[in-house]
């Protein structure tokens, strides 16, 4: 994919903006291409549905904004109502099955995949949540290795709860490889 | 002060745009920041409380913008290297004491990361909407430097210029940011040290004892500074003053004191403007754009360039002393001119006035608090090269 433009979408306090950060400060930092990370701000990311979008790409990356994603992350019912419509065609939709309910049909791959209820169940802590998510995200998209991945953690995360996050981690990515 | 600050150099960094100006600023020698935290400027208040403290220098939550101006001010006067972030509603507060700054000669950085206005507006929308604040918000004739960026490597470059330009000619300087850029993540990579030139305090080879003269320039029309409250003993006031900082209504004084603070900044016009130009050389429509709205500009341009139209952006990162002769020569080809801002026209105004035919300028802009897109300023194009949208 020349370019990837994300759009991570969720409710206030469950890390959509974190895994957006990591991800694009792995791409940035660790893999030589050019990252740009941005967020909604205001009432909206204190609940409700808010929303982090990240463009990857090999070549500079002039407006930073996501309008159309190729890949859009929601994990709350809200957040995929407001935005399943602006997925590009062919993209791919990533939803907790365990929140959202697909109604529309849209022209995009759609995953559905029980990241909440299995980060619970194998970790306990709905604190890793999005980095299980994350995981999904690099199993399906394969946009940056996941060595870079666990080098954005170990600068972002801390130390307590690093080996959690990479247990969430590999619990997303082999959870994205059967789905 | 004590304490040199210490920024990681030759490490790369993906941050906010207020935390690469804040980078910028620790590269530069800053030892004081003073301010009142406000959306969207507040990472740099936040990151410096942490920052400054751990390397032994001073950092004050103050109780409102007009403190905290003042506060720079003192501590500039004190030998150390002063900044203060705000937004739109603090600027607004801070502009007595811009004008103090000044007037007293006193070198300090200013920054407004902007948001929607007037008064509280919009405090997570971007805009541009200060940028005659910065130029006319305080009163009297004067002259200001605002300096701005569209990326977070050239956030960290035109800020160290800021202080550069701050302590080379002993002025307030304003960098005008946006919340687009203040919060929005890139890379940037922190150059070593000595890999930027850095301007220090200009201090006077006056002993103690002999007496100081803080506005009596040198040959070269600058003026050395004692550290105040160190050996010399003098005046610093908002009034017209003499060489020795006293008041005084002597019309020579005034004169020459008005005609100083204006010509220092509009006489080096060349060594304080900073500029980007892109595609320019054959450029029909010629776009001029700063800050954020500059990054949609480019895109355009570099989505048109590739279907072979002549078009071209001058992105001004010097927006006063308004470079007038450097916007009259880039556009003297152009058949058409279109100012991308946010905001209904600032930077429109000085470039009408700049241009041979005013009449072949447009605006393109964007109001209601939203990023300005691409498809924003492809539309206006359109419209002039009436094609419609």
């Amino acid at each position: 994919m020349a370019r990837a433009r994300f759009v991570f979408s969720g409710s206030g306090g469950q890390g959509v903006i974190t895994a957006s950060v990591i991800l694009a400060a792995a791409a940035a930092l660790y893999e030589g291409l050019y990252a740009v990370q941005s967020q909604t701000y205001g009432p909206e990311a204190r609940g409700g549905a808010t929303r982090g979008d990240v463009i990857i790409s090999k070549e500079k990356i002039n407006f930073p904004k996501v309008t159309q994603p190729n890949i859009l992350v929601s994990l709350t019912q809200e957040a995929y109502n407001k935005y399943v419509g602006i997925v590009r065609p062919g993209g791919l939709v990533l939803t907790d099955s365990h929140s959202v309910k697909t109604e529309r049909k849209v022209d995009a791959r759609q995953v559905e995949l029980p990241m909440y209820q299995l980060t619970m169940e194998r970790i306990g802590n709905p604190i890793v949540f999005n980095i299980c998510m994350l995981g999904v995200v690099i199993a399906l998209t394969q946009v940056v290795k996941p060595s870079a991945i666990i080098k954005a953690l170990e600068a972002n995360v801390s130390a307590r709860f690093l080996t959690m996050n990479i247990q969430a981690f590999d619990l997303g990515q082999e959870l994205g490889r059967g789905g | 002060m004590a304490g040199v600050n210490k920024t990681v150099a030759g490490v790369n960094k993906f941050v906010q745009g207020n935390e690469a100006c804040v980078e910028g600023a620790l590269y530069a020698g800053l030892t004081f920041f003073a301010g009142y935290p406000i959306t969207p400027s507040s990472e740099i208040a936040e990151l410096l409380s942490v920052r400054l403290p751990k390397n032994r220098c001073c950092f004050i939550q103050m109780e409102d913008e007009i403190a905290s101006i003042c506060a720079i001010i003192g501590a500039s006067l004190a030998g150390n290297k002063v900044m203060t972030a705000t937004s739109g509603p603090g600027f607004s507060l801070m502009q007595e004491g811009l004008g103090y700054g000044i007037m007293a000669e006193v070198p300090c950085v200013i920054v407004n990361v902007m948001r929607g206005g007037p008064s509280t507006g919009l405090p997570t929308g971007p805009s541009q909407g200060d940028v005659n604040q910065a130029r006319w918000g305080t009163h009297g004739d004067h002259a200001i430097v605002a300096l701005t960026a569209s990326n977070h490597q050239d956030i960290f470059h035109i800020t160290v210029e800021a202080f550069n330009i701050a302590e080379t000619y002993r002025t307030p300087v304003v960098l005008l940011f946006d919340e687009v850029l203040g919060h929005m993540r890139e890379r940037i990579v922190v150059p070593k040290p000595g890999e930027l030139p850095l301007v220090d305090r200009l201090k006077t080879e006056v002993k103690q004892g002999v007496d100081y003269h803080p506005y009596l320039p040198r040959e070269d029309g600058r003026l050395p500074m004692s550290d105040f409250g160190g050996v010399h003993r003098y005046n610093v006031t908002g009034l017209f003053h003499d060489m020795w900082g006293f008041p005084t209504n002597s019309p020579q004084v005034v004169h020459g004191l008005l005609r100083h603070l204006t010509d220092k900044i509009e006489n080096n016009i060349n060594a304080i403007t900073h500029y980007k130009e892109h595609c320019l050389d054959d450029a029909e429509v010629v776009m001029i754009s700063y800050g954020s709205s500059a990054r949609s500009a480019l895109h355009v341009v570099a989505n048109r360039r590739s279907r072979g139209e002549r078009i071209g952006l001058l992105e001004l990162q010097t927006l006063w002393p308004f470079p007038a002769e450097l916007v009259r020569e880039k556009c003297a080809q152009a058949k058409r001119v279109v100012v991308v801002e946010m905001n209904m026209g600032q930077i429109l105004g000085a470039v009408k006035q700049a241009v041979a035919k005013p009449d072949r300028v447009t605006l393109a802009n964007r109001i209601d608090g939203q990023f300005i897109t691409p498809t924003d300023i492809r539309n206006i194009l359109r419209l002039i090269q009436g094609r419609g949208v």
